[in-house]
């Protein structure tokens, strides 16, 4: 397991390499990490810098989720503090929001209400 | 840590932060008068002292856990003195339960309703009773305690995306440190720790620890295999979490970087400092269903194993406390402390801002911690949150390998 400290001091400081190039309110738990996860709510038709590439966000993504990092594939393993949390059920491009929509566990299946299959966290 | 502060003496040498008066259901048909009988000390918000606290067990049927678990909470350093309230037709064993409470020096009386001529003469009696004997406990002996004297745990719920980056590793933080200081802490919630059994094995004092502790999380997946649901609420995915091994990953967290130098069950008291894991997920088959059907039944269960007080991590805004200890509740995500400061002893979600870090917010966590040892009133008991619940489990004893070190 990565160091999280190190890599959430880096953040807070803005003093990393990564941080120039993306936005601050992305945090990054690991190098080989494919998902950043959100800091602070972004807005629908907002264009976030990731790694240096300008996304379009095309909704709003609450705090706590995930973004694709780089374009993952179908089936592909999902890392996030440098451990597989999960493979992809559908392909994400860059900085596509990544969840139950287009992700599964790889132990036990997650059990979410009806309405909740395209959840954005946009209520939190 | 040159920390110390005064605690209650127990006749049985333990040392408690709190000093209790435990009134106690001995099945749901009881918990009403045993509410009732508590209910002029117990919520602060209404003006009460919140030490007089009401708890229980529910069932008629007999329970080997449910006994267990009675008997710990009620022998546990911060009760000052006990009344069971019977329904007199019950199941559960009272007198052997008297008879463990009365061996750890504790003042113990029995309150039968249908002896005492039904709920109004109980709540009476009751009432009388509670008001001598915490006139009596009042002026107990006190002692000195440091953080060596302490046992704390940690757990998380109402976990969001935030949680194992902010809340969880600044728990971490705050465990390693106490450790270094000779205390025990515990973490638990075996089926939230799936993915990392072998990250946990490799942590452990001995090989054969180590076994013991990933054979925990496989009986922990089967179980809720079987169940059909991984312990994973709608509202982890609300807050963005998507997989149960994702929450496990942010869960473990908590646990900080110690040795881990034993494995506990409920009820099982730590012998020495160090970090232990609590398996809570029942031994054998599936039975009385799911292991833990909500947070306070695992806080419960800390507390048992001696927890003078339980580190609580919050995302989306749990306002818990517990009878019997005081719940610290570390709020991870920075929107939901925002909205619900007053029920947060901690603010984690500062790390996300960028105004703190993870050591800062252990440091916070660690003074909090003393603080509250020390009498200090956490949010969840100002607020007069005294959950429980027990529910039935069956457990087979600790195996030898789990406790190397005793």
């Amino acid at each position: 397991m990565s160091d999280l400290n190190a890599s959430m001091k880096d953040q807070g400081n803005g003093k990393s390499a990564m941080s120039a190039i993306t936005d601050r309110r992305l945090i990054l738990l690991d190098e080989v990490d494919n998902v950043m996860v959100v800091a602070a709510t972004l807005r629908a038709d907002e264009v976030v810098r990731i790694e240096g590439e300008d996304v379009s966000m095309h909704r709003r993504i609450g705090v706590g989720h995930k973004l694709a990092r780089r374009s993952i594939a179908v089936g592909e393993t999902v890392l996030k503090y440098g451990a597989p949390i999960g493979s992809m059920t559908e392909a994400a491009a860059v900085g596509a929001h990544v969840h139950v929509h287009n992700m599964k566990s790889d132990y036990i299946p997650t059990y979410t209400h009806d309405n909740q299959a395209d959840f954005t966290g946009a209520s939190s | 840590m040159t920390q110390s502060w005064q605690g209650w003496a127990r006749q049985d040498g333990r040392k408690g932060v709190r000093n209790l008066v435990a009134v106690v259901y001995l099945v749901e048909c009881a918990r009403h008068v045993a509410e009732a009988v508590a209910a002029p000390w117990r919520d602060p918000l209404s003006g009460g002292s919140g030490d007089v606290q009401a708890m229980g067990f529910p069932g008629c049927y007999p329970s080997a856990y449910g006994h267990l678990m009675l008997e710990r909470l009620l022998t546990h350093p911060n009760v000052g003195a006990v009344l069971l309230v019977s329904l007199g037709c019950e199941g559960f064993d009272k007198r052997r339960l008297v008879g463990a409470v009365e061996a750890s020096g504790r003042p113990v009386e029995v309150l039968t309703i249908q002896d005492a001529g039904g709920t109004r003469a109980a709540v009476e009696a009751g009432r009388a009773y509670v008001e001598r004997i915490r006139a009596e406990i009042d002026n107990g002996p006190r002692v000195e305690m440091t953080p060596a004297d302490l046992i704390v745990g940690t757990i998380c719920g109402g976990s969001d995306g935030t949680s194992g980056i902010t809340g969880n590793p600044a728990a971490g933080r705050a465990f390693d440190r106490l450790i270094e200081a000779g205390a025990a802490c515990i973490f638990e919630e075996t089926g939230e720790l799936i993915g990392c059994e072998r990250h946990m094995a490799a942590r452990a004092a001995t090989p054969e620890l180590g076994r013991e502790v990933e054979g925990a999380v496989h009986k922990a997946a089967r179980y809720y295999e079987t169940l059909g649901h991984a312990s994973f609420a709608a509202g982890n995915a609300d807050g963005g979490l998507t997989t149960i091994e994702e929450k496990s990953m942010g869960a473990y967290a908590k646990s900080g970087r110690s040795e881990i130098v034993g494995l506990l069950k409920p009820g099982d008291i730590p012998p020495i400092g160090g970090l232990y894991l609590l398996d809570v997920v029942p031994d054998g088959e599936v039975r009385f269903g799911f292991p833990n059907i909500n947070d306070n039944a695992e806080i419960a269960e800390l507390i048992a194993c001696g927890a003078h007080m339980v580190l609580f991590v919050t995302g989306r805004g749990s306002v818990v406390g517990s009878a019997c200890a005081p719940v610290i509740k570390i709020c991870a995500n920075p929107e939901t402390y925002a909205r619900m400061a007053d029920d947060m002893d901690i603010d984690a979600g500062r790390i996300l801002k960028g105004e703190a870090d993870l050591d800062q917010v252990g440091q916070e966590i660690l003074d909090a911690i003393f603080e509250t040892a020390a009498g200090g009133q956490t949010r969840s008991e100002a607020l007069g949150h005294q959950e429980f619940i027990l529910t039935y489990k069956s457990f087979e004893p600790i195996g030898p390998a789990c406790l190397p070190t005793r």
